[in-house]
């Protein structure tokens, strides 16, 4: 047994041997065509099926979900996610494509909805079959989450939904929507009520889902319209009113501070991966080295040579915060690193990809459309793609916010 | 290798790390410090080494200079993390003491790993006060220049910016000889060394430059030894000086939050306002970098060796970065209060920057690690 299990429960051990095993015989190889950089990106539908076919093998397999209860789908076990996660990384295995589900829906469903309903969609849910989006975003609700206008109207037994959601994330493989609607305009706060919605099913017959063009000119994400989408009252998660607090639950398992660890896979390297993500600093340095700058190579210069260093050493920082998460005692305040999580990795990995777009020079100006771009114009891209991240997710000067108020205590700014 | 998921941070290192909380909580508080150390204010004061050797005296019975030093030599044997996370509470307290000093001077006498370093640990072991004199007038940090030459054991030439020269019992020296570095250790009150106190800026510490006059000293590592011994210790000394930033750094973080939440300009807390808050969130995302990369470069020197310098080099920039980033801050937000001498804060901004450049500040670092990541520029 390697480190990584060094202070596993019986159970743990006993499941972490189980991971190994069945993914050493089941990995699913080599993509058949070429997957974006995370599932939120996800626009191929060929894509969308291999990667489905891979959560569905996973979950069957017990690796995902199973911190979850065995009548939702799950397993029953505790604390083993983690371990899941840890061994499909170290396989390099795919990511998973229900991330949205996965990360915000499934929990939220878990802790907040009635039993039946829980018991319905979960299931299908953790292994894949049905895609989930979220629609918290409005025009006119961003940042400002809780100024949703989205309106649910009770009307006899069930809900009738009008409203407009943006920037709807997987919205066009969407079976189920989580969303924060307004059911009151007399609080801001107490007048927000959370449901799950069907989308899929409910197309042409109140729902409408319209793809946005990102400005790399990629769709991914959408704006959904809600006329009349009438949605029974048992999809509806908690109290009349009580909105607000459960998306609470969604936002803090977004941010990696929810009680329950959200499966994920990864560490599958393919031909685009070596762009934006996190580890990938180092092909900067493979990339100075065969660009030239002022007749040389620009590996050679002391400034580029500096700047390297310093997303190294960001990069370097990163991995080894998220390894001190695990040890509290080196921790004075619980949420101080995980709140971190997001903001720092999407300007690591923002900063990484403007610098590999630098460094390329005159070549960095070719698209993807270009058959002589370098590297098939995958760093140029990454940079304009990094934006989304930035953005998404409580945009970082957001992220700062929470920050400051939640860790260091300091006064609310609007 | 995969190392420790836990930096090798275990009970025994958590127990120590909160007796010196409890220790410096209970003795060294920024205000006792303040009146110990900034009596004088006058910047042609005379040079005075201000600190408390009761206090040192107690830590020397606690054991902490014995943390690192191997059982075989009478010490603890602890990881390198045990020493980083003392420090990193003494660098919180800006407590003034030999005790960085002396760890580094422990391990460069481990790195020599000669009967008569040996020897010379066991009285480190002991609560003996120890430094190293190892740079020459330039401040050249690499390990082969130093200005004392030595010859058939008797040291001759000036070392300078050498640390708590004035608390130290013995010097560790770094002397040219014919076959190239060797490295001696010689009591500091010996009559043919001369301790030339220096004027510093960091009230916090003493600095000297010490000349040797035919002074006979003990070898430790003979000459040709001594730059590998001196290349071996330093990612150990990067990670230490790193700790006591990542430790004086939350302190100015903690306190200008603190008064962040406390003055009211405009009807607000100045918290209230993201010209101020964004900036300490950013330190905050600086500071928790330049810690655990510190606690990692710890853990390497203990359990891979081989990546130890790399992981260092890391540490020192990221943390002599942050050193500099919280300090500028934590006076900036204080505003005019924070421009004085009778604000606390001015210590530890003092402290920062003098650690900020001891064995190269995060450019130099950066140019090291370049050489070693990217290969020497043509
Ligand atoms: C790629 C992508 C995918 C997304 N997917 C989804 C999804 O699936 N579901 C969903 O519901 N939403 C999704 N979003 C929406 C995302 O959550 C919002 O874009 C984000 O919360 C910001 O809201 P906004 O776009 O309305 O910008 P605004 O709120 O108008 O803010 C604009 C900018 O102003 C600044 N700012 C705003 N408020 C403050 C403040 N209080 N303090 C300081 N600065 C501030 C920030 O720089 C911010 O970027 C996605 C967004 C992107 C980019």
């Amino acid at each position: 047994m390697s480190e990584a299990g060094k202070t596993d429960s019986p159970e743990q051990a006993e499941f972490r041997a189980h991971c190994r095993d069945w993914l050493s015989k089941n990995h699913p190889g080599t993509p058949p065509v070429s997957l974006p950089q995370s599932a939120l990106a996800l626009t191929d539908d060929d894509a969308l099926v291999w990667l489905q076919k891979w959560q569905k093998s996973a979950y069957d397999a017990g690796l995902i979900g199973c911190d979850y209860s065995k009548d939702c789908g799950g397993q029953g076990l505790t604390n083993c996610q983690a371990i899941a996660n840890e061994e499909m990384t170290r396989a390099k295995t795919p990511f998973l494509p229900n991330i949205i589900g996965l990360g915000m829906g499934a929990p939220t469903v878990y802790f907040h909805a009635q039993d039946e309903v829980k018991q319905k969609l979960l299931p299908r849910l953790l292994s894949g079959e049905d895609i989930w989006c979220q629609g918290f975003s409005e025009p006119g609700a961003g940042s400002d989450l809780a100024n949703q206008q989205t309106f649910a109207e009770k009307k006899g037994d069930s809900w009738v939904i009008n409203g407009h959601k943006v920037w709807t994330s997987l919205a066009h493989y969407a079976s189920w929507m989580i969303m924060l609607c307004r059911t009151s305009k007399e609080d801001k706060y107490n007048g927000l009520s959370y449901f799950v919605v069907p989308i899929k099913s409910a197309l042409g017959k109140g729902v409408t889902v319209r793809p946005l063009i990102k400005l790399t000119g990629e769709t991914g994400f959408n704006e959904v319209i809600f006329e009349d989408l009438v949605v029974e009252d048992k999809y509806r998660l908690d109290e009349v009113g009580a909105g607000w607090a459960v998306a609470m639950t969604t936002l803090a398992h977004e941010r990696g501070a929810g009680k329950l660890v959200t499966p994920a896979s990864g560490g599958l390297a393919s031909a685009e991966d070596k762009s934006s993500s996190i580890g990938s600093a180092n092909a900067l340095i493979r990339l100075a080295k065969a660009s030239s700058r002022n007749g040389k190579t620009a590996a050679d210069d002391p400034v580029l040579r500096d700047q390297l260093m310093q997303l190294m050493i960001r990069q370097e920082g990163f991995r080894h915060n998220r390894r001190r998460i695990g040890v509290p005692e080196l921790n004075d305040h619980p949420m101080r690193l995980p709140l971190q999580f997001k903001l720092v990795s999407s300007e690591l990995g923002q900063d990484i990809s403007h610098m590999a777009y630098k460094i390329q020079g005159a070549a960095s100006s070719l698209y993807v459309n270009d058959p002589n771009a370098p590297a098939g114009g995958q760093w140029p891209m990454a940079y304009m793609s990094s934006f989304g991240i930035t953005i998404a997710a409580g945009a970082n000067e957001v992220q700062r916010n929470i920050l400051g108020e939640r860790v260091l205590n300091m006064a609310k700014s609007k | 290798m995969e190392q420790s998921k836990n930096f090798g941070f275990g009970e025994d290192e958590v127990m120590l790390r909160d007796t010196a909380r409890k220790l410096f909580a209970d003795n060294c508080s920024a205000d006792k410090i303040h009146g110990q150390l900034a009596q004088n204010y006058d910047p042609h004061r005379e040079i005075e080494c201000l600190w408390d050797k009761d206090l040192w005296k107690q830590i020397g019975e606690l054991g902490w200079t014995a943390v690192c030093v191997p059982e075989s030599a009478g010490g603890l044997g602890m990881p390198l993390v045990a020493a980083a996370a003392l420090v990193e509470e003494a660098g919180k307290a800006a407590f003034p003491s030999p005790l960085v000093s002396t760890f580094n001077a422990s391990f460069v006498l481990q790195a020599c790993g000669s009967d008569a370093a040996n020897k010379q640990l066991e009285k480190i072991a002991g609560g003996q006060a120890s430094t190293l004199a190892i740079t020459n007038q330039k401040g050249s940090w690499e390990s082969s220049d130093t200005d004392v030459t030595v010859d058939d054991g008797t040291l001759n030439g000036t070392a300078w910016f050498v640390q708590d020269a004035k608390k130290a019992e013995t010097l560790v020296v770094a002397a040219k000889g014919e076959k190239g570095l060797g490295l001696y250790c010689i009591a500091a009150d010996d009559a043919n060394v001369l301790i030339q106190a220096d004027g510093i800026i960091d009230l916090t510490r003493d600095q000297a430059h010490i000349e040797f006059k035919g002074a006979k000293a003990i070898e430790v590592a003979a000459p040709g030894d001594g730059k590998v011994a001196l290349d071996k210790a330093m990612p150990a000394i990067l990670s230490i000086v790193s700790a006591d930033m990542v430790g004086t750094s939350e302190w100015l973080l903690q306190t200008t939050v603190e008064y962040a939440n406390t003055r009211v300009q405009f009807d607000r807390q100045l918290g209230f306002f993201q010209a101020v808050k964004h900036p300490l969130v950013n330190v905050m995302l600086d500071l928790d970098r330049a810690k655990s990369l510190t606690y990692h470069a710890a853990c390497t020197f203990d359990e891979e060796p081989d990546g130890a310098e790399l992981a260092a080099r890391m540490a020192k920039s990221a943390a002599s970065d942050v050193a500099a980033f919280s300090a500028s801050r934590a006076i900036q937000f204080h505003g005019g209060i924070g421009f004085t001498w009778e604000c606390y804060v001015h210590i530890f901004f003092k402290r920062n920057m003098h650690n900020h450049i001891l064995y190269g500040d995060g450019n130099y670092q950066r140019m090291k690690l370049a050489d070693i990541l990217i290969g020497q520029a043509a």
